[in-house]
């Protein structure tokens, strides 16, 4: 039993340092700082599932585990470096909303995360319902970072923080979905960066820039 | 009546007003070792304010009685909150009269008085330096009550002894607010013992200074009091961080060998957080002054983080 509690507060712990990688991000002027803080919670996520498989007893959760490891942490991070090579980001990133405005409504965030999931936290009694809110956070800081940034390669950064704020919350609220939809969800996710990838290119060679602040000019005038 | 407390209490102060030079000349040393350079010795701290005292006080003739009175009223606040601290003893008299609180708030009225006699002569610099320090202040004391706050939530007290004590007896352990707390905690240290991403302390004359602005007037007994308090308050911090998240060491039973005991581990844990201060130094560069928002605003992010993390989390 005491070997539970100590299991259960090291899982609490990483749930803390997602939700630390993730206002890292909603903070991070820099494009590489981005992906690295991304590859970050990424490994968090991925030894936070680990540790509730074995809390669980759910052998599933190590497959996801693993995966989550090779795709978010690997993959993901290596697809969007070779892409910002190539297109040549250096720029420091532009936010619609200044840094310490938008670290205040990250606050507000996680305080609404807490009070909506404050009733399944009441009912379940799973030992990792308390990270629920904390999942939910990870989703809102996602949004509200595809909402606050201008260029399209952190937008799409922001979405992909969203999915493991989602996948984060299966974890913490049933103890994970089942693995054929792990499975559909992370082969979408890859799917998902190849497509960005090409539109990137395409944005970029339009627009000669990926602010998508441009694409306002797409419209018919009247 | 029981005399051991006091006795204690003393015996702090005199370790605060007796170490405090030593331990920055400790951080100086080492930094001059990290930069290759050869370093002028623990004591020089001490020599410096030998010096500075047997020298006489130049006032400038439209100095008025704040700009007299501030040295000592600094060097007052800072020996009171290094008998606030339990440094030794988790018993102590003054740390039983003043919480965390007065604390703060303490370092705040040695903080107003500063920038008051800053902008007291007219000179250009020290007005510049007060408003830089108190832009600074604005910005480090809530996110430095948000992180203790998070300590007192844990410990139900705002009382430090009774912080140290619930720490101590390891009724709280691997917990993520304390983390947050401690890295709020580290980034307000620097900012406001004026270390490098915030202020340099090895500069005096510099536009970018902000302490050393304020101070610029001041000369003999007066300037040797100010720089003693800085020193006194940049070991309280070191102090005050040991003490809080690394309670090891400290005495709890009231006897002699347990202050000897606290005294050895006060001093291992102070030389360790010279060279942890060392090497944040080094690796980093002194910051744009328009970037402090952002290095203290993530500072109360992290505490505000903490205190919402012993929320949902525990």
């Amino acid at each position: 039993m005491m070997d539970l509690q100590i299991v259960s507060q090291i899982s609490s712990f990483l749930a803390a340092l997602v939700l630390l990688t993730a206002f890292g991000m909603l903070v991070q002027k820099r494009v590489y700082g981005l992906i690295h803080l991304f590859a970050w919670q990424g490994l968090f996520l991925s030894l936070n599932t680990a540790v509730v498989g074995f809390v669980a007893n759910k052998h599933h959760l190590y497959i996801s585990s693993v995966l989550t490891l090779s795709l978010k942490v690997v993959l993901l991070p290596y697809i969007l470096h070779v892409l910002i090579n190539r297109l040549k980001i250096r720029k420091e990133v532009e936010t619609v909303v200044n840094i310490p405005m938008t670290m205040m409504i990250g606050i507000a965030l996680v305080i609404f995360s807490y009070h909506l999931t404050a009733p399944i936290r009441q009912l379940s009694t799973l030992i990792t319902r308390s990270t629920l809110a904390v999942a939910l956070a990870t989703v809102m800081l996602g949004l509200l970072m595809m909402i606050t940034r201008r260029h399209a390669v952190t937008q799409i950064i922001g979405f992909l923080a969203l999915e493991n704020g989602l996948f984060f919350a299966a974890t913490s609220a049933t103890y994970g979905m089942p693995l054929v939809v792990e499975l559909g969800v992370a082969l979408d996710v890859l799917i998902a960066a190849f497509i960005f990838g090409i539109f990137f290119f395409h944005i970029h060679t339009t627009f000669d820039t990926l602010d998508v602040e441009q694409m306002a000019k797409l419209k018919e005038e009247n | 009546m029981n005399l051991y407390p006091f006795m204690t209490e003393i015996l702090q102060i005199m370790i605060v007003l007796g170490i405090s030079p030593a331990f920055v000349g400790w951080v100086r040393m080492l930094k001059c070792w990290s930069q290759g350079r050869t370093s002028a010795g623990v004591f020089q701290p001490y020599r410096d304010i030998r010096k500075l005292f047997a020298k006489n006080v130049v006032l400038a003739e439209n100095a008025s009685w704040v700009f007299r009175f501030t040295p000592y009223l600094v060097f007052g606040t800072t020996v009171l909150a290094g008998g606030i601290i339990p440094m030794l003893s988790v018993d102590l008299p003054l740390s039983a009269t003043a919480d965390v609180i007065v604390l703060v708030a303490l370092f705040a009225i040695a903080r107003f008085f500063i920038a008051l006699a800053g902008m007291d002569i007219g000179t250009a610099f020290g007005g510049m330096g007060s408003s830089r320090e108190m832009t600074i202040a604005s910005l480090a004391e809530p996110a430095m009550l948000m992180a203790i706050f998070t300590l007192s939530l844990a410990c139900r007290s705002t009382s430090l002894s009774q912080i140290v004590t619930v720490i101590f007896s390891g009724q709280i352990q691997l917990r993520p607010y304390l983390a947050f707390a401690f890295l709020a905690f580290v980034l307000i240290s620097l900012a406001e013992t004026g270390r490098i991403p915030v202020d340099n302390p090895a500069t005096h004359l510099e536009l970018t200074m902000v302490h050393e602005a304020m101070i610029l007037e001041y000369s003999g007994r007066h300037l040797a009091l100010i720089e003693w308090a800085g020193m006194m308050k940049l070991m309280l911090f070191m102090a005050l961080g040991a003490v809080l998240f690394f309670p090891w060491g400290i005495d709890v039973t009231s006897t002699a060998a347990g202050a000897l005991r606290a005294f050895l581990f006060l001093l291992l844990k102070l030389g360790a957080s010279g060279v942890v201060l060392v090497l944040i130094e080094t690796g980093l560069a002194k910051m744009r002054l328009f970037r402090l928002t952002e290095f203290l605003g993530s500072a109360f992010l992290l505490a505000t983080l903490g205190m919402l993390a012993y929320y949902i989390l525990d």
